[in-house]
């Protein structure tokens, strides 16, 4: 189902490709046309490093569709370190250990399937608890 | 502009109603709406709905109900915005009354959220969120909530237990109202052993989704009067929308709920009075800290605090601000594209002193909020007793 949205947007969701505004320096995660800062158009690509704080969480246990095999997960607000919000499911990490303010990073993982016959997965993006070392 | 009047109301009970159609349902309320103001012909139908393309897999509602109703001739569409597509209908209806482009408006509100079943019908509802970069990571409109909620907790200390007073209020409420869905009281004890949904959010905290249908009817008051109405007629006063961002993650402060705050604003100065001048206010329920974060908005507690008004009675309906008069979505049920219609003819329902047992004492000025989504879209209007 939506090969072409899908493959549009890999670049978002394997390498959270964002834009940097040239005309204030404003990171943009996902891609706007229009600058939320400026109001310039923004089109200057921009890789972000993937690190960032939760800054809410939820524990979803009612799944819509291609999301059944996943639940119970957790899905989290994420504050990347160069500013922008992202919505993505934490993953490698127990429910009851999530907390506001927890450092995480990017790591690509299966998102979804769908469920029809023709069975596409669908990669991209989810964060996991930064590694101690 | 011309001054607009409610001249007509009418609704349909909300539930799973199975045996009924997309169309049939929308004709019921608005046959009634049409008979409340005394058969008066509407040039324009308009239609809040936010589903049916998904679950009925139907469009071009505007025609296919007015055809339905044998409205020959009508100007008719449907305007949607998520689940404040209601209020969308309403304030377009307002519109084209209030400029003289048209005499009489009917406006219909109508889900038919059954006709789709089990995960499609969570699915279908995501199609409000920012597809890319919500539902695509496996956000739901409960999971938005439960953000919110966890966040709305941390940030202001509130206890996790002070948003039982929402789901309590609005099923004490719709115990009278014979349109609801549920018609029973709850007690916080049950609110508390209610099962997560996305945790801290619960089975309570959330209005279930359901069928119904409402609808008005507008026009001018000289209209109303040569049509011989006799039931009190309801000035649309003040009316506001504005838009959020579409997803929760591109705003730097989530729990502020601008959209509602600027609607209910703009609603108010138009009308010339202040929030608190109203006798009572059908906020957004469809989830209990929306209600909290909605009242936040309009003006009624400072930021944080919203949650300390459902503790002191406050919010009955013989207190200081009466809301969810009828049950709000909790109670009454949420029908969705349809609540935001539900809200004003409850509130109409108010303004005229036919709530029964309900009946807020003296209410002559009504606020509505319909929110789509977390406030990324918001609807006001002010509604007074002429
Ligand atoms: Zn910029």
């Amino acid at each position: 189902m939506e090969i072409p949205r899908h493959w549009r947007l890999k670049k978002q969701r394997y390498a959270l490709q964002g834009e940097v505004c040239p005309h204030c320096e404003g990171k943009i995660f996902p891609p706007r046309d229009v600058c939320p800062h400026c109001g310039n158009e923004a089109r200057t690509t921009f890789t972000f490093s993937g690190r960032g704080k939760v800054y809410s969480f939820t524990h979803v246990t009612e799944a819509p569709a291609g999301f059944e095999e996943t639940a119970p997960y957790t899905v989290a607000l994420v504050q990347l370190e160069e500013g922008p919000v992202v919505t993505a499911q934490l993953t490698d990490v127990d429910a009851d250990e999530v907390e506001i303010g927890m450092p995480v990073e990017m790591v690509t993982r299966k998102i979804r399937s769908d469920g029809d016959e023709r069975g596409i997965i669908i990669y991209g993006y989810k964060f996991r608890p930064v590694m101690q070392h | 502009m011309r001054d607009v009047v409610i001249a007509g109301i009418g609704q349909t009970r909300v539930g799973e109603l199975w045996d009924i159609s997309l169309r049939s349902l929308a004709y019921q309320a608005m046959k009634a709406a049409r008979k409340d103001a005394n058969g008066l012909t509407p040039d324009a139908l308009y239609v809040g709905n936010y589903l049916a393309i998904v679950t009925s897999h139907q469009s071009n509602l505007g025609t296919l109900l007015a055809d339905n109703a044998g409205l020959t001739g009508v100007e008719a569409f449907t305007c949607e915005a998520g689940q404040a597509s209601g209020g969308a209908a309403f304030q377009m209806g307002y519109i084209a009354v209030a400029s003289g482009y048209v005499d009489a408006a009917l406006v219909v509100g109508v889900e038919k959220y059954t006709d789709a079943i089990g995960s499609e019908q969570e699915a279908a509802l995501a199609i409000s969120m920012d597809a890319d970069y919500e539902a695509m990571v496996g956000l739901t409109l409960a999971a938005q909530a439960g953000l919110l909620m966890q966040r709305y907790i941390y940030q202001y200390g509130a206890p996790r237990s002070a948003f039982g007073a929402f789901p309590v209020l609005a099923h004490a409420n719709a115990v009278n109202n014979p349109f609801a869905m549920y018609r029973r009281a709850i007690d916080q004890d049950t609110y508390e052993k209610a099962p997560p949904v996305a945790d801290p959010l619960n089975l309570y905290d959330q209005a279930s989704y359901a069928d119904g249908a409402a609808a008005v009817l507008l026009t001018t008051p000289e209209k109303a009067r040569q049509a011989g109405i006799g039931h009190p007629l309801v000035r649309v006063r003040g009316a506001g929308g504005v838009i959020d961002t579409l997803a929760l993650h591109d705003r730097p402060d989530p729990l502020a709920f601008d959209a509602a705050r600027y609607a209910v604003q703009r609603a108010c100065e138009m009308g010339g009075i202040l929030p608190g001048e109203v006798d009572l206010f059908e906020v957004d329920d469809a989830f209990s800290i929306y209600a909290v974060l909605g009242l936040e908005a309009a003006g009624f507690a400072e930021r944080g605090e919203g949650w300390r008004l459902g503790q002191n009675g406050d919010l009955r309906l013989n207190g200081r601000l009466p809301v969810l008069t009828m049950g709000g979505s909790k109670g009454r049920g949420n029908p969705l594209g349809a609540a935001g219609v539900y809200q004003i003819v409850e509130a109409v329902q108010q303004l005229r002193g036919e709530a029964g047992a309900n009946q807020v004492a003296d209410a002559r000025m009504a606020l509505t909020l319909n929110l789509g989504g977390p406030a990324s879209s918001a609807f006001a209007h002010v509604l007074e007793r002429v």
